[in-house]
Parts: C-alpha cells; structure tokens; sequence
C-alpha cells in the first residue's frame, strides 16, 4: 500500500484540486475580463502570456525531473492569471514569463510541487518584478475605457508612475473607485468585479470568510483610528485583490480558524503602517508575504488539542 | 539614526525590521542556517544570542571608550572585542549549566560558537563605527539580537513545515535554506524606509 | 584515494574543489553573501582572506607543539586577528576602496569560520609546508567562489564587469541580484547546482568502473 506523508491540510486528489482551481478560475473571470475591457488588448496579451508560461514551465519542469506531469490540475494556470491580473497592463512581454518563471519553478516546483510552497507564488514573483524592474513595475497607464461611459478627473494625463497611484486620485469619487475608472494593475482596479469574485469563492465553499473578512475590516478600522477614511483605504490600490484572492491561499495560510483571523488582522495592520510611513505607497504584497513567514507558527501556536492527547510531564 | 532623534520604539523597529541583521546585514548567517531546523532550539539560541549581545555590546564599548580611546590604541579594537566577546561567552556558558541546565544540553556545542557569530563582534565594531552612546550601543545589541532571533524563529518554523516535502536532493540541506533565506529577505523588503 | 591526495598538490586542490569552503563545507556564509555585490568586492576579500588564512595556518602549525591543549583556541585567535590587523593597517594604507567597499568584513575576517576550522582541523595537526599549502588551497577555493558568485550578480544586476558596462542598453538590468536576497539566492541556487552536478559526476564514475 503507497502511504503518501505530506504536510496539512490533507485535502485532495488531482480531480478534486481541478475543481477547486475550477472555481478559482471563474471567480477571478469578472475581475480578468473587466481588466480587459477597461486597458485593452495589451492587458489581455500579459494576461495570456502569463498564464502560457507558467503552463509550459511547469510542464518542462517535471518532465525533466521525470515527475508526473500534473499541469491539468489548473493550479498553474490560476498562478499564471493571478500573476497577469497584478501587473500594470503595459509591462514588457518578458516580464511575465519571469515572473512565471520564479513562481513555479522556485517558488512551487523546487520546494516540491503543489502545496509545499511556503509563500504564495504569484505574489512573491510580483515582489521580485517590483524590485528588479520598479519603473516598469509603477507605471501605471489610464484606463482606455471607462464603464458608464463617464470622463474621469485623471483625463489629459497620460500615464502615472508611482505604485499603484494612491496619491493622484483625491480627485476621484468612491464610486470611480468601485468600478474601476482608475490606473491601476490589471485585476485590482474593477472593486466591483472582485466583490462578484468574492461572493461566488464564498457560494461555492472555496474560501471561508475569516481571512478576507479580518483583512478588510482590520484595514478599515486602524485607517480610521489614524484619521484616514477607511472605505476609502480598502477601495484603492491592491487591498481587495489581495485580501480576496490572494491572502486565501490555504497552502499559505494557518489552517485554523483562529489562526487565519490573526492572519488577516496583522496583515491589515501591517498594510496601514506601510502606507502611512513606509517608502511605499502600497504595502498589501510585502504584508501578505510576511504574514506567509509567520504562518507555520502561528499553525504551531493555535494548534487544537486533539481528543485524548495527554500532556507530557515535565 | 540617533536614539534622542527617533526615539526608543521607532530605534527598536529600525533593528528588528528595516535593517535586520540576517536579511539586511547578513551577520549571525551560519548559525542561522545551521541552528534554525526546530523551533525550540531556535527560541533559546535566540534569547542566547539577546543576552550576549547585549553584555558585549556594553562592555566593548566601556573597553573603546575607557581603555583604547585615551591611550590612542584604537587599532587594537577587533583583537580586544573578540577576547571580551570569547571570555563573555564562556560566562554565559557557565551561569547557564548552573542555572539554565535545560537550554545548556539543548544548545550543546551551538553555545561556545556563539563566540564566532558575526552579529556578536559585528553590532561591536557597528556601534563604534556609529558613534553611539553607551545606552544606544546596548539597545542596538539588544534589539539587534532580537531581529535575528524573529528571522531564525521564523525559519524554524517554515523549515518543520518543509520537513515532508519533496525538495529535489541536490538542494536539500543548505541550499534550500539559503533560497528561503532569500525569499524571506524579499518580504522584509517591505520594511525599508519604514522609518 | 589516490597517492596524489596526499602530497602538497593533492592538500592544494583539496582546497579549491573536494573541500570548497564555500559550496561543500559551507562556511564564511556571511562575507560570501556580504561582498558579493561586484566581482572587484569578490577578489578583494578573497585576496585578504588568503593572506590571513595563509599567514595563521603557518604560525599555528610552527608553534602547533608549544600551545596547552586548554588554551589553543584563544591561542588561535590572538594569531588570526593579528594577521588581520594586519590586513587591516595594509588595506586602509594602500587600497582605501576596497577597504571602505568592504566595511566592516574585513575585521569579521577574524570570526570567518573557515579560517579557524582550517587552523584547528589542519594546521594545528600538520607541517608548516602543508599548512600553507592548504591555506593556500583553500584561500584560493573561496576567493574563486566569491569571485564566481559576485561575477554572477553584478553581470546580471547591473550590466557591468569589474565596473566596466558589458550588457548593451538593451538589457534591463535586474536590481534584486545587487540587493540582498539576491546574495542569498544566487548562493542556494548556485550552491544546489553544483551540488547536483557533483551527483552527477559521481554517477558516472561509478558506471565507468563498474563496467
């Protein structure tokens, strides 16, 4: 009998991973096709280069390692389109296939494949974009087409560069915000289209409210004790992205209840104190990735007693 | 950054986080990659490493100011650091076998090569190099140590989670270790500029 | 093992490649990440560190006969930090770039785990020809290591060699190679290849002389 020792949660056979990374896929299908619609083709090409690269890397991966191809499991063709969906739409074409590089081959593939990676793949290959290449990384272009057909304030600028401009939209209403009449990186900007995202992740019992939920609130709250509006905090820059897509990673994340609440709260608290003194302006990506550090010990400290343990005496 | 500019608590980020001693200075890298496969002997290496940071940090620094600085032998300062730093730590190992003989068998030979640990005679000569103060050098070793204890804290504990994976044989061992030191090094990219 | 491995050449070459200090035996981690920013940083602390690991090995293994056993490692220490005052002095009189490039690693020579690892596991039990010899190996081991790793990261983090722009303007440089994950990177990476390519070559000979 094969015994298969690997780290919690024990979750799934290849068909099951498929369906889950199934369900990931379509929630993350408002957010891509708004991302398209707003910056155009080009959004679309990153996206699709992207996700081909990771597909393809981790298909010669293991075949030269001789493993068992397991690329129709989607999972990389999930980290593949949350890597597209946090770029700016007019990267260079070699920076996704980078990217997609590190995300599965150092990231996921060299720590042993699906579920050992200790960091979340895809942001941590946009961590490595944003410090090789920050001009390219901030350079945000305007949305070429706006739903609700209406002019944005940003109109006669061409481009902005600064991570994920936070500073330049004082001018914009909550609402510009909520449908994305911003700059921004692909996937982030359309709040509405990842509220949407959101709902069906929860419908479909892939996530559970306690990360997104903590995060968002965290960050609604500090920012108002620090004297910032706090819808205002979580309907700019990364946050709702992140909270929904990319704090949920199960493989990165505590497994228990208690142990993801403290998760989404510190990753909220670290998020403001970025913003609000740190040298940059966007702080979610190094959040969660610090919080992924931390993770296998918040799992050791929030540990269930299992029935019938018997404490050993000193 | 001067303790009477910035204050105790922004100080104590600016060592543990922005310009930490693994990720940042790369000091105390061998016992971080040697010592930290399980969590409980990282903790006690840690509070180890906090105690004689602190100790060295006061006393190469009475020893600078007291004893080299007027007799102008400021050129022997590496050669008396590390005696102060190598008579430090065979203190430290006998109060722990008398009082602390749990953590002296965890810690075994890990406590005497503590005496080579590049953070220890390093935060000596970064303090002199600073310039700073009696109070500013301790807290600089205190709280430095602590940063190096968060990073090989954390490390532990992804290393125990690792502990069943699939990692390709050529890279088991310290190489891994190193890459997960370079990831982690990535998320504290974060903390720059924090303050 | 062949009769070469034991003569100087085979204590020499034990240094640079059976014994590499820094991707088989893994020691003097923090310098090798510290200075490896420019292939120039790379060869300059090699550069030191070989004259102190060669000059202590020496005068460990001359006065190896006199030292108690009790007190041989502060022995140790008080003749490898004078070698690197030494070093020092030299440095801050004649190459004032380098030295102000190299920091503070220039003093934490002293604490380089190599240097005391090869005066006890060698130099304390050896001749003083062989114990130069294996400094020497050794020395030369890291320096070359260092020198590859910086090679590595300044090529691809900046563009330039030795300070010399190589890469054409067409090449975006990629910044995180010169910042510090970069060093610890590059090390893993670097150090499970040949790792892996030592597996291999192992392989092979045991085909070959089985066949």
């Amino acid at each position: 009998m094969k015994l298969r020792v690997s780290h919690g949660p024990h979750l799934f056979a290849r068909e099951t991973t498929q369906t889950l990374m199934l369900d990931v896929i379509i929630a993350l299908m408002p957010t891509t096709l708004a991302g398209i619609y707003i910056f155009g083709t080009r959004a679309a090409l990153v996206i699709a280069i992207s996700v081909i690269s990771s597909v393809l890397f981790e298909l010669i991966w293991q075949k030269l390692m001789k493993k068992r191809v397991t690329i129709t499991d989607l999972s990389a063709v999930v980290t593949g389109l949350l890597l597209g969906l946090n770029l700016p739409c007019n990267v260079p074409l070699w920076m996704p296939v980078i990217g997609s590089a590190v995300a599965i081959l150092l990231v996921k593939q060299l720590f042993g494949g699906i579920g050992h990676n200790f960091m979340n793949p895809a942001l941590f290959a946009r961590a490595v974009l944003l410090a090789s290449w920050p001009l390219h990384m901030t350079t945000y272009n305007l949305p070429q087409r706006l739903f609700l057909g209406s002019e944005t304030a940003l109109s006669g600028v061409d481009t902005v560069a600064s991570a994920t401009p936070l500073l330049s939209i004082g001018k914009l209403t909550n609402t510009d915000l909520l449908i994305g009449n911003i700059p921004g990186s692909i996937g982030e900007v359309c709040k509405v289209a990842i509220i949407i995202g959101f709902i069906y992740l929860m419908l479909t019992k892939t996530i559970t409210w306690h990360v997104p939920v903590t995060f968002i609130g965290t960050v609604i709250i500090m920012s108002y004790l620090i004297g910032v509006d706090g819808i205002r905090a979580v309907l700019t820059g990364g946050v709702l992205f992140g909270a929904v897509f990319m704090a949920t990673d199960y493989v990165t994340n505590p497994m228990y209840r208690l142990g993801q609440c403290i998760f989404g709260v510190m990753c909220g608290i670290i998020v403001v104190v970025i913003r609000k003194y740190g040298g940059y302006p966007e702080g979610v990506t190094y959040a969660i990735l610090f919080m992924n550090c931390v993770s296998p010990l918040i799992d050791r400290y929030s540990k269930k007693k299992i029935y019938g343990e018997v404490k050993k005496s000193v | 950054m001067r303790l009477s500019e910035v204050g105790i608590f922004v100080f104590m980020i600016d060592c543990i986080l922005c310009n930490n001693y693994i990720f940042s200075r790369f000091l105390g890298c061998c016992p971080f990659l040697g010592v930290s496969s399980k969590v409980e002997t990282s903790i006690g290496m840690g509070i180890a490493v906090t105690f004689v940071m602190g100790l060295a940090s006061l006393f190469t620094w009475a020893v600078y100011e007291y004893v080299l600085l007027p007799l102008d032998l400021t050129y022997l300062n590496t050669i008396a650091f590390i005696f102060i730093i190598a008579a430090l730590v065979q203190f430290v190992e006998m109060f722990m076998k008398k009082s602390l003989p749990a953590l002296y068998s965890a810690l075994g030979i890990y406590l005497p090569l503590i005496t080579t640990n590049c953070a220890v005679l390093g935060v000596a000569l970064l303090n002199i190099q600073s310039s700073y103060g009696l109070l500013e050098s301790v807290l600089n070793g205190v709280f430095g140590a602590l940063g190096f204890m968060l990073a090989i804290v954390i490390m532990a504990g992804v290393r125990e989670r690792l502990e069943t994976s699939d990692i390709p044989l050529p890279f088991k061992g310290f190489s891994i270790s190193l890459v997960i030191a370079g990831m982690m090094s990535v998320a504290f990219l974060g903390f720059k500029g924090l303050v | 093992m062949s009769k070469n491995d034991n003569n100087l050449r085979g204590v020499f070459i034990n240094g640079i490649f059976n014994e590499n200090p820094t991707f088989r035996l893994v020691l003097g981690t923090c310098p090798t990440l510290a200075v490896t920013t420019s292939a120039m940083n790379g060869i300059g602390m090699g550069a030191a560190a070989t004259f102190v690991l060669i000059g202590s090995n020496v005068v460990i293994s001359l006065i190896r006969s006199f030292i108690p056993n009790k007190v041989r490692i502060p022995a140790f220490i008080v003749v490898i930090c004078t070698f690197v005052t030494m070093v020092q002095m030299l440095m801050q009189a004649y190459l004032p770039a380098l030295y102000d490039s190299l920091g503070i690693f220039i003093p934490l020579i002293v604490v380089n785990c190599i240097i005391l690892a090869r005066a006890e596991a060698f130099a304390a039990k050896n001749n003083v020809i062989r114990s130069a010899a294996d400094g020497l190996g050794m020395g030369l081991g890291f320096t070359l290591s260092i020198t590859l790793i910086g090679i590595i990261r300044e090529l691809l983090g900046t563009g330039m060699l030795f300070g010399n722009q190589l890469l054409g303007s067409g090449y975006e440089p990629m910044l995180l190679l010169v910042l510090a994950p970069g060093g610890f990177i590059v090390y893993g990476l670097l150090l499970g290849i040949i790792n892996a390519i030592g597996e291999r070559r192992k392989k092979n000979n045991k085909g070959v002389t089985s066949a």
